[in-house]
This record gives structure tokens, sequence and C-alpha cells, in this order.
């Protein structure tokens, strides 16, 4: 199986962070993975977006133009990536800042409010892990554990209560998704 | 071996240090910028010099003094940076020196676009600047052949005395996938003779020019860059053909247009359409004997040529098969990259043309 995935945003959203966390996690479970950042003018408030492959055969194109999967944290990249999908795909929605209603009928449409379980947890600043805990859950794309590990590895010493903070966060995402 | 995650310009400059390069001269373009940002790092921690130039001018001339005096040298731009450079690859040819520079196309011509571009073919490889030179073109399709093509670069640089350019694209310098240090060993030190270095009070004073002012001198200069160029031809040519055997048709494409094609070919292949894909890795010299044999195949209808350019290998693929086979083209330019259902859909017209 091959996943295309686009995650769009605003730059500042953590969608370049997400691709490339979804790739080491892959990488780690010896999958093929690629990730490609817009690398337009972008500015931060501007938007930005990557292109994610996972998959168990080689890469062909690592830029993705028919995503099978969507991630869309804000309203642009819903009118600009949506009519992009490819049938019966995967569409999940930072439901905190996107206010369109999506258009199409033939995707499984999910919608996640990042910001609201970010706020509960007690940091905005993680709202893109909540996102990353239930696209995760909601594809099982790689493995919850694997994720985990890697946020201990870059989160020690000083900086050890925000591995705990993004492993909340996670799971907020995971366990919304599961519950809706 | 561990794999690596990379992002492909910060690769490319890691490869080159690893080889053996202690000299980086560069100047900021997009969507080449991680490069020298890298260089400007672990150039002076491995012992190199890194110097970010005042203009793409004065880069490849300082390049040009680095090699002249002996050391393993190398710059990188993009395009409208590579079309200021040209003087200075002409006179690195002129003077038999060695160095690699890395093109990361975007989409022209003027200053164009940002994005991925395929359309400074001509320029790197049908002369290098003016006067009568070639020189080696390498184009790696992916991350982890830019990473092995690094090495190569630098040997064919000093082996031939030659600059060699290694052309990729935007995407490819910009995206992140993950690869293994085939090699680590640096390049052995060459032995560099004519090297103007200095001569401690002693021997003799070298010189290394691109001057000869009798033009009978001159000639027999070029000459001796022509028994270079077939020496290269001979040994060098480098391409990658998946498929090819017994293919309906020939996809030839390189670099990153490459694996959208194979991409293309995939779902080509559910609906039992054979196509091979040809890939040149050395776009100059060209594999022209290697396509022409696949392209006589039988089976073979024709040999669609797939560019993020107006057509321009598209040439070299004409001057491979000679009408003896239909050479159609597809390609998106200026900084559009080509989709794997346009592709698809070419291909499918293609052949159905054929059948007629």
């Amino acid at each position: 199986m091959t996943r295309e995935l686009i995650i769009a945003g605003f730059g500042g959203q953590g969608v370049m962070a997400m691709g490339k966390m979804l790739i080491e996690a892959g990488l780690k479970e010896n999958y093929h993975v690629s990730w490609v950042p817009s690398y337009g003018p972008e500015m931060r408030g501007g938007t930005a977006n990557c292109s994610v492959v996972i998959s168990d055969e080689p890469i062909g194109s690592p830029v993705v133009t028919q995503p099978n999967e969507l991630i869309v944290m804000n309203n642009p990249s819903l009118s600009r990536f949506e009519p992009l999908m490819e049938e019966g795909g995967l569409m999940l929605i930072n439901s905190s800042h996107v206010e369109q209603t999506p258009k199409r009928r033939d995707l499984d449409i999910r919608f996640v409010p990042c910001m609201e379980e970010a706020n509960r947890i007690g940091n905005p600043k993680v709202a893109n892990m909540v996102m990353l805990g239930a696209y995760i859950a909601a594809t099982g794309a790689v493995k919850m554990d694997t994720v985990k590990e890697m946020l201990g590895a870059v989160f020690h010493g000083s900086k050890e209560h925000l591995e705990d903070l993004n492993i909340q966060a996670l799971e907020a995402g995971a366990k919304y998704i599961s519950r809706n | 071996m561990q794999k690596e995650l990379w992002k492909g310009n910060e690769a490319i400059a890691e490869a080159a240090i690893r080889a053996g390069c202690r000299a980086y001269f560069g100047y900021p373009i997009t969507p080449q910028n991680e490069i020298p940002e890298y260089m400007s790092k672990r150039m002076p921690e491995s012992g190199g010099v890194f110097v970010q130039a005042e203009s793409e001018l004065a880069a490849i001339n300082m390049v040009y003094g680095a090699a002249a005096a002996g050391a393993r040298a190398m710059t990188s731009s993009s395009s409208p940076g590579i079309s200021l450079m040209q003087e200075g690859i002409s006179y690195l040819v002129g003077s038999d020196l060695p160095a690699v520079i890395v093109n990361m196309m975007r989409g022209g011509p003027g200053l164009g676009t940002i994005q991925p571009g395929q359309a400074d073919y001509y320029q790197a490889t049908r002369s290098p600047g003016h006067g009568d030179g070639h020189m080696p073109v390498l184009a790696p399709s992916g991350i982890q052949e830019a990473v092995d093509l690094m090495w190569d670069a630098f040997e064919m640089a000093d082996k031939y005395l030659t600059p060699v350019m290694v052309v990729a694209d935007g995407m490819i310098g910009q995206m992140m996938e993950p690869i293994v240090w085939n090699r680590t060993e640096p390049l052995p030190e060459a032995d560099k003779p004519w090297a103007a270095n200095g001569r401690d009070g002693e021997g003799q004073t070298h010189f290394v020019s691109s001057l000869r002012l009798q033009s009978s001198e001159n000639e027999q200069f070029v000459h001796t860059l022509k028994e270079k160029y077939e020496e290269i031809t001979k040994n060098e040519v480098r391409y990658e053909a998946v498929g090819c055997k017994n293919a309906d048709i020939l996809i030839a494409a390189f670099g990153t247009t490459a694996r959208i094609a194979s991409t293309a070919i995939r779902k080509l292949e559910k609906e039992g359409i054979r196509a091979g894909l040809f890939r040149p890795i050395t776009l100059w010299p060209f594999p022209y004997e290697a396509l022409k044999e696949l392209a006589l195949q039988e089976s073979v209808k024709a040999v669609l040529t797939v560019e993020m350019s107006l057509g321009q290998m598209h040439e070299d693929v004409r001057l491979s098969v000679l009408d003896k086979k239909p050479t159609p083209f597809y390609g998106r330019t200026g900084g559009m990259v080509p989709e794997p259902k346009d592709i698809a859909e070419k291909v499918r017209e293609v052949i159905k043309e054929a059948g007629k």
C-alpha cells in the first residue's frame, strides 16, 4: 500500500514537522518514505504544505498530486486540496480553524478540534500533535509507540516535560478520533 | 547499513565533504541555499575553506584559483547563477582544472521561478560557456544517487582534469528521503604536479592559464581536449534501463522527471501497457548507443521523451533513434512539474497513434 498524504496549513502550525515525524517513524518501521516541502515564497502566516509518501514499495514520484490522504489545518488548504483528492480518500480536518464545509461526498471526512484539545491539555502549541495522533489512530500508518519513542529521544534533560506534553497531545487526538 | 533521513541539499554538501572536498565558494540562490548554509558550518569543522563570495562570478573564479592551487574545490548555484558562472567554467575547461559545480535547476528563462526545472540541459551538455568545450554532466534522480555521485564527480574531475557538473532540480534539493552512506572514505589526494601552490624557492614556476595567443598552439590544445572527451565518452557513459526489454514503448527521462515517469509506468502496467524507463545518468556523455539499441527492438513502438522543459534532451533522444521510430515529446516547463496521470495519458495516446 502506498499512502500519498498532503499536510497543509498556515506556516507555523507545524505541518512540516508533522510530515517529518511521520517519515521518520515510517523509516523506523522499514517503510519506503519521502517528504517534499512546498518551498515557494512562503512566510510565517502564509500557507505551507508538504507531500508525504509512506509505502511498502520503492517510491516513484515523491510529489503528491492526487492524495489518498489529506490533513487540512486551515481554510485555504481545504479549498486548494479537497478537489485533488482521490475518490474514497481520507480527509482529516482541523475543525478549530476550518469553518468551511467540505464539498466532496465521496471521501471519508473526519473532524478534529485540534486547538480545543491542545488547550485542554494546557498548551496550544501541541495542536499539530493532536492532529498527528488522530491521523495515526485513523490510519495505522505507523505505530503510536514508534512516535512516542522518537519524542523520548528528542526531549530529554531540561526538555523532558515536553515529552509528556506531546505524548498527551498524541493520545488526545487518538482518543478523539476513536470516539467520533 | 543504517538508513538516515537527509534533505537533498544537505546530503549533497555532506557527501562533498566526505568525498574530500576542502574548498567551497558560493553565493546564495534558491533552491540550493541549504548547500552553502550547511557548508558554512561543516567546512570549517572539516579543516576546509568556506567563502560566501560577493557574486557568482567571484565564486567560480575562487573555485578556479583554489583548483589551480591544487585544492579539491566546488561551488553550487541554481540556473540564473550558473549562467553567471559560464565564463569561469569555460576558463576551468581551458586550463584543464578539476572542479565540481552543482546546479539545482529552477524554471527559467531569466529569474523565472524557484520551482523545479530541467531547461538548463542545453547549457550543461552543449558547451560549458564559450569555446570548444564539454564537461561530464551527472543527473541523479534521488538523494541516494546524488550522494553517491558526489564521489564520482570529484573522482572524474581529478582523473580527467575537468570541471564536472551535477545537475538536479529544486525537488531533489528540497526533499527528504532515507539514504545509506555507501562510501565514507575520502578520495585519495590526486597527484597535481602542475598545481600553482608555491615552489618554496626551488623548481619551476607553475603557471595555470587558458590564454594561448598563438592560434596554432591553441588549436593543438583544443585537440588535446578532444582526446580527453573521447576518453570520457568511452569510459563514463551511464544510464539506467528499467523494464526496457521487449517494452511496448520507452520513456526517456532524467532526474526528478524519471521518478515521476516511473509512477506513470506502474499505472500503465496495470492496464497491460509495458512502458520501459530509459534514464540517462550522464547527460554528457549521452548514452546514444544504449538507447538506440533498446529503441530498435521490434516491440518498441515509440520513444517518448519527458522533461521539465520544452524538449532539450529530446534532441539527444532523436539523435539516438534517428527517425527509425517515432520520438514524441511531453513536457511541462517554467517551474511546473509533470504529473504521473498526464504522462500515462500521453503514453496511451502515443500507443494509439502508433497502432494506426
